[in-house]
């Protein structure tokens, strides 16, 4: 496997492989000396077309833990902005000799477009393309269900509700793909204008009415982050109609069970989608999240990365 | 292919036996060992001393762990390998005598891998080398402290080593 743009790459062998992984290298956090040789020499370069902090941060770390050089290359403060193509900044990178590129853009097929073009003959990652699909975040959000769950290898049987503004939203659609491939059950929520009726052609339920989803009881409940960037028009009427509607807060917050795990993507909106008391609940995965993010992207990368010598 | 059966089970309890032996003389006993296995087949190995070093020594303390190696290797040609977890004895490594164990020793990488991935962890007071089979054939400056045989083999030669949990017998074949 040489590029990873798409969950669709992936079979349910090789994501519970990657998960396996990311499950061991993620003990390398815990130690003094948090470094593994495994990519010396290597060099990955972070290709950011839109603003990311985390996911940038932690590829950045990920690749480091592994031995590999890291160039952050953010697009408004290089020549992109004096208008080059992404053709003549791949293979300007390519030039300089990048063995892999971690691409976010906010066109939707971008880094396919960079994996398949044969411009370069490194690796891509896709770190988020548009509305189209962010696979690590779906992998780390993968391997936090099944940690706390303890559901083995997959996720057979595990009611996952995702949350929002589904329509622009790659987090979703990486997610749907991933966890129905590891067995799990998939219902989308949100109002009508930002979820459109195509996505259960995806194999997932729909439904309009957050308390008629509380109701079936998902062990998982995700958030999604309301992409206002990403949208031309008006989706909704108001904030306050959407968070009086859509937000985890309040008695719907009370509906979780127990065990229901409460994730997001991040950034949170705190008070808009998520209630400051759902964030901060012990059932909030969150920060849980953002480690397994690093375990993940290292697994990720030495899986691209390893064996190209 | 034809094989040929080098070590039969009795063989195989016997240096089990002997390297036990070996280790506690020249630790002058059983203070401060740690085992490590590098998997797969040096995990069982490590198991089977530490059963035996129990056996021999009363006041044997067992300090058993797993050394994987896969992040650390020079030839990792192949990103499909499997890692598999490393658990370190919770006393830890530093000031201990490590005992390395593996079950063939062949070009020596896999223990310069094994020495590298020991030195990110802690600073063990002395490293030392238990392998079940010792076939030639170094590129690197490394020898084994504790060796069950030494079996002169030629490169072409396949050695497989098969122990009774891993592989449902004891036996160490040739393959030619």
């Amino acid at each position: 496997m040489k590029h990873l743009t798409s969950i669709r790459e992936l079979d349910t062998g090789s994501a519970i492989a990657i998960l396996d992984n990311a499950d061991e290298l993620g003990a390398v956090n815990s130690r003094e000396v948090k470094k593994l040789p495994a990519l010396r020499g290597k060099t990955v370069v972070n290709l950011f077309y839109e603003n990311s902090t985390r996911t940038r941060i932690s590829f950045e770390i990920a690749a480091k833990r592994l031995s590999a050089d890291v160039i952050n290359f953010a697009a408004a403060t290089s020549s992109v902005s004096k208008g080059e193509s992404l053709k003549d900044t791949a293979q300007t990178l390519e030039a300089l000799g990048a063995d892999a590129i971690v691409i976010r853009h906010p066109m939707s097929g971008a880094a396919q477009t960079l994996a398949t073009k044969g411009w370069i003959s490194g690796s891509v990652v896709n770190a988020g393309d548009g509305s189209h699909e962010h696979p690590t975040q779906a992998l780390l959000d993968a391997l936090t269900i099944r940690q706390i769950k303890k559901s083995g290898d997959d996720l057979a049987g595990i009611k996952v509700l995702i949350v929002g503004d589904i329509q622009h939203s790659r987090v979703a659609r990486s997610n749907v793909l991933l966890l129905s491939l590891l067995g799990a059950e998939v219902t989308l929520a949100g109002p009508e204008t930002l979820l459109p009726k195509t996505f259960a052609a995806m194999g997932c339920k729909i439904s309009h009415s957050f308390e008629e989803a509380l109701a079936e009881k998902p062990d998982v409940v995700m958030m999604l982050r309301v992409q206002r960037e990403r949208m031309q028009g008006t989706f909704f009427p108001s904030e306050r109609e959407y968070a009086a509607k859509w937000s985890l807060s309040g008695e719907r917050f009370k509906m979780l069970g127990n065990q229901t795990i409460i994730l997001h993507p991040g950034p949170m909106n705190r008070g808009f989608e998520i209630s400051n008391e759902a964030a901060d609940d012990p059932r909030s995965a969150v920060l849980t999240q953002v480690r397994n993010g690093l375990s993940v992207r290292m697994a990720v990368l030495y899986k691209l990365m390893a064996g190209e010598g | 292919m034809p094989l040929r059966t080098v070590l039969d089970s009795s063989d195989i309890s016997r240096a089990i036996k002997r390297i036990s032996h070996e280790i506690l003389e020249t630790n002058s006993g059983s203070e401060d060992l740690v085992l490590l296995g590098i998997p797969t087949r040096g995990v069982e190995l490590a198991e089977r001393i530490d059963t035996s070093l129990a056996e021999i020594d009363p006041g044997y303390v067992s300090n058993l762990g797993v050394l994987d190696i896969t992040m650390y290797r020079d030839d990792s040609l192949d990103a499909e390998r499997e890692i598999r977890p490393t658990q370190i004895p919770t006393s830890g490594i530093d000031d201990k005598v490590v005992v390395l164990i593996d079950d063939v020793l062949y070009s020596g990488r896999t223990v310069r891998s094994a020495l590298d991935a020991l030195i990110d962890i802690g600073r063990p007071r002395q490293v030392k080398l238990a392998v079940l089979v010792d076939r030639g054939h170094r590129e690197l400056p490394i020898r084994p402290d504790f060796v069950g045989k030494n079996l002169p083999t030629s490169a072409a030669e396949r050695v497989n080593v098969m122990l009774a949990n891993t592989d449902g017998s004891d036996q160490v074949v040739i393959e030619q």
